[in-house]
């Protein structure tokens, strides 16, 4: 008994998916970085949700939407051409672009406007930079009748013209942001300015595992369902665990919820995939915060950034919009220290390049975000024997991006 | 009890003669360096009691659009933290006594080194610290520091900071208390005065530390209402706006700006004073 015990607390001590700490940190990263006015309505979240997750009839709720609304589970589905084809690991596609709303962005959004409901907000403001979370929120404002404004830069406003349009046919009101560069940490910033002056009726409804502590551990226990999807439908479809998972990161939600249920499998080999934009020598040129960043401190938490040596926030470059953000999630930026997760970075062009090689063998259009993992599936895939189970998260599909695809390929629509 | 800084010092001298504060907000490097070495080298003359200078963020979330552009004027204009502190050596070669208070965000001094950084703004003459994005929950990140080496930190108490909550935010702040006076961003809608002086009420109920009220405050009358409730105002998209309105049209100072300025502040203090 007393070496089982023991045996568990080792475990626990060895864990790498016992965190955050009560304060909000993964090691060094993380915490609840956030002005005055915000600080109690950030506690207030804080226990809400400790209180949600404790309670059964939140869960299952949750359950509920995931499966009739959501359409989950999704699909986790043996891309057999693209496996012939690169002559090595066995591919698999983890197929959350098949979600209502065409990402994995409504797994968040269902668990979050539930418990702004059960905190009695009544009006939901959100950012987006792809507007794959803007329509997700704007989704489920929609299907709950609570109104939403929905920050997002300018630039990308101009890039995502589709999701601007669903936005808008939803009936959120869409706020387009001109400082900086127009795009998705604007956005942030905007949000949280409209947050800390409309603090006591609004719910800020954060799309990726950044921000103050509690968002991170949040937003990532509503997308672990992809994880935990992906284990049971591996250990059906197999009979064991993947051995290699790959997933890109922006602020590193779909990846964190894929990788999350599997960190402590210490034989599963894991893959975070940056956006490279022009490359990572090209100064301000990419939105690789972890293989082109420092640690600072942004939008509520500290995490590894893209900025020069004041201090000063880079805007960063991705043809993803879903991307270009200059930091990442503070989980991240810890399994990138301690080592458990390995991060590598795929350019614009290697993007758009895996898009048409999956596009011509799978029949699938990704989006340009896992279009980075799968340029980095495609380097891989060769290097590993045939036996080695390989899962990348498809997390969007690629309808939004059709007009910056073909821009950038010289077709005409 | 730690030693009494410049700014203990100036609110025990206003007391004794019966006045409210007028604490001043100007970004550094607005809209050049030298120009706004000028604005603050000139601010006590023009009857600012305390200064205080922002250092300037790439993305200050908690300001209003005033504050933003002179954020952003500065940087474009190559202001740098190394910069800052000079200009606050420079300062304090000339006047040993008014008070400076340096706010801003946390990633700039982050990364400047928080260590570095608390022991060059005490070596240059700073008195004391905002930062905004630091709450209590996170006292041992800079606060705690920055009062071990003398200098005093300032915290922001708001209207959802309440009574459960108000002793956290007080704990460990010094010099003064700002009140921020309404839910939102620096330069936003003005606060309704009775409102204030009962919060100011509220917050004096639990400490002796001087309470300054600050965001929204835009003219002297309203400066004067304010105070009667208070310890002090911090004045400050007002008076940068009067910078951006003498700039030419590549946004570059003209030879009318630094004393637009401190005709406005000479302006405030004399209503506050009247």
């Amino acid at each position: 008994m007393a070496t089982t015990t023991q045996k568990s607390a080792e475990a626990k001590l060895n864990s790498y998916s016992t965190g955050p700490d009560d304060k909000g940190f993964f090691g060094l990263f993380g915490g609840r970085f956030v002005a005055e006015t915000l600080m109690p309505l950030i506690l207030e979240l804080e226990r809400a949700y400790s209180a949600a997750k404790a309670d059964p009839t939140f869960q299952a709720e949750i359950d509920f939407l995931n499966l009739h609304y959501a359409g989950r589970p999704s699909p986790l589905y043996f891309a057999e051409r693209m496996t012939n084809e690169l002559g090595g690991a066995k591919i698999y596609f983890k197929r959350d672009e098949l979600n209502h709303t065409g990402s994995h962005k409504i797994n968040n959004c269902l668990g979050q406007i539930l418990l702004a409901r059960r905190m009695g907000k009544t009006r939901i403001i959100a950012e987006t930079g792809a507007g794959q979370h803007g329509v997700a929120v704007a989704t489920v404002c929609a299907k709950y009748g609570i109104g939403c404004e929905i920050y997002m830069g300018a630039t990308d406003i101009e890039r995502q013209a589709p999701n601007v349009a669903r936005m808008k046919l939803l009936g959120a009101k869409l706020n387009p942001v001109t400082s900086g560069a127009g795009t998705l940490k604007d956005a942030m910033n905007e949000a949280l300015r409209d947050w800390v002056t409309n603090v006591r009726d609004t719910y800020y409804l954060i799309g990726t595992a950044a921000g103050p502590h509690p968002y991170p551990a949040m937003v990532r226990d509503f997308q672990s369902i992809i994880g935990k999807e992906t284990r049971e439908q591996m250990l059906a479809a197999e009979g064991r665990l993947p051995d290699t998972l790959v997933a890109c990161i922006g602020g590193g939600s779909n990846s964190i919820g894929l990788f999350h249920p599997f960190l402590d499998d210490k034989d599963v080999a894991i893959y975070g995939v940056e956006a490279g934009g022009h490359g990572l020598d090209v100064e301000n040129g990419h939105a690789a915060s972890m293989t082109g960043g420092t640690p600072g401190v942004l939008h509520g938490n500290r995490t590894y950034l893209l900025q020069d040596a004041d201090g000063q926030i880079l805007e960063g470059h991705s043809i993803s919009a879903g991307l270009d953000y200059p930091g990442v999630g503070p989980e991240h930026a810890w399994l990138k220290d301690t080592g458990r997760v390995t991060y590598v970075a795929i350019t614009d062009n290697e993007a758009l390049a895996a898009l048409q090689v999956c596009t011509r063998l799978e029949g699938i259009i990704p989006a340009l975000e896992p279009s980075h993992a799968l340029a980095h599936v495609i380097k891989l895939a060769a290097t590993l024997p045939k036996d080695n189970l390989l899962v990348m998260n498809l997390c969007g599909r690629g309808d939004k991006d059709l007009f910056s695809v073909a821009k950038a390929l010289g077709m005409k629509i | 009890m730690a030693a009494p800084t410049r700014i203990d010092a100036r609110f025990a001298a206003l007391r004794k003669s019966g006045r409210k504060a007028l604490v001043t907000f100007v970004s550094a490097g607005d809209p050049d360096l030298e120009t706004s070495a000028a604005i603050i080298a000139g601010l006590p003359k023009a009857g600012a009691d305390i200064i205080e200078i922002g250092m300037p963020f790439s993305d200050p979330m908690a300001d209003g659009p005033a504050v933003q552009a002179s954020s952003l004027r500065a940087l474009k204009a190559g202001q740098t933290m190394i910069k800052t502190l000079a200009m606050v050596r420079r300062f304090r070669e000339a006047d040993a006594d008014t008070p400076i208070v340096l706010m801003g965000y946390y990633n700039p001094i982050y990364v400047y080194g928080t260590a570095r950084f608390i022991a060059d703004a005490k070596a240059a003459g700073v008195d004391g610290l905002i930062v905004v994005d630091v709450p209590p929950e996170a006292d041992d990140e800079v606060c705690l520091p920055a009062v071990e080496a003398g200098l005093n930190f300032i915290r922001l108490a708001t209207p959802t900071t309440d009574d459960v909550r108000l002793p956290a935010v007080l704990k460990n702040t010094s010099g003064f208390v700002y009140y921020v006076s309404i839910t939102g961003i620096t330069g936003a809608a003005a606060p309704v005065v009775n409102d204030v002086h009962d919060q100011v009420k509220r917050i004096k109920r639990q400490t002796d530390i001087p309470v300054v009220v600050g965001f929204g405050v835009r003219s002297g009358e309203q400066a004067r209402a304010i105070a009667a409730g208070a310890d002090g105002v911090v004045v400050g998209s007002a008076i940068i706006d009067r910078i951006e309105k003498s700039l030419d049209s590549n946004g570059k100072a003209t030879t009318s700006t630094v004393a637009n300025v401190l005709d406005m502040v000479h302006e405030l203090a004399s209503a506050m004073r009247a």
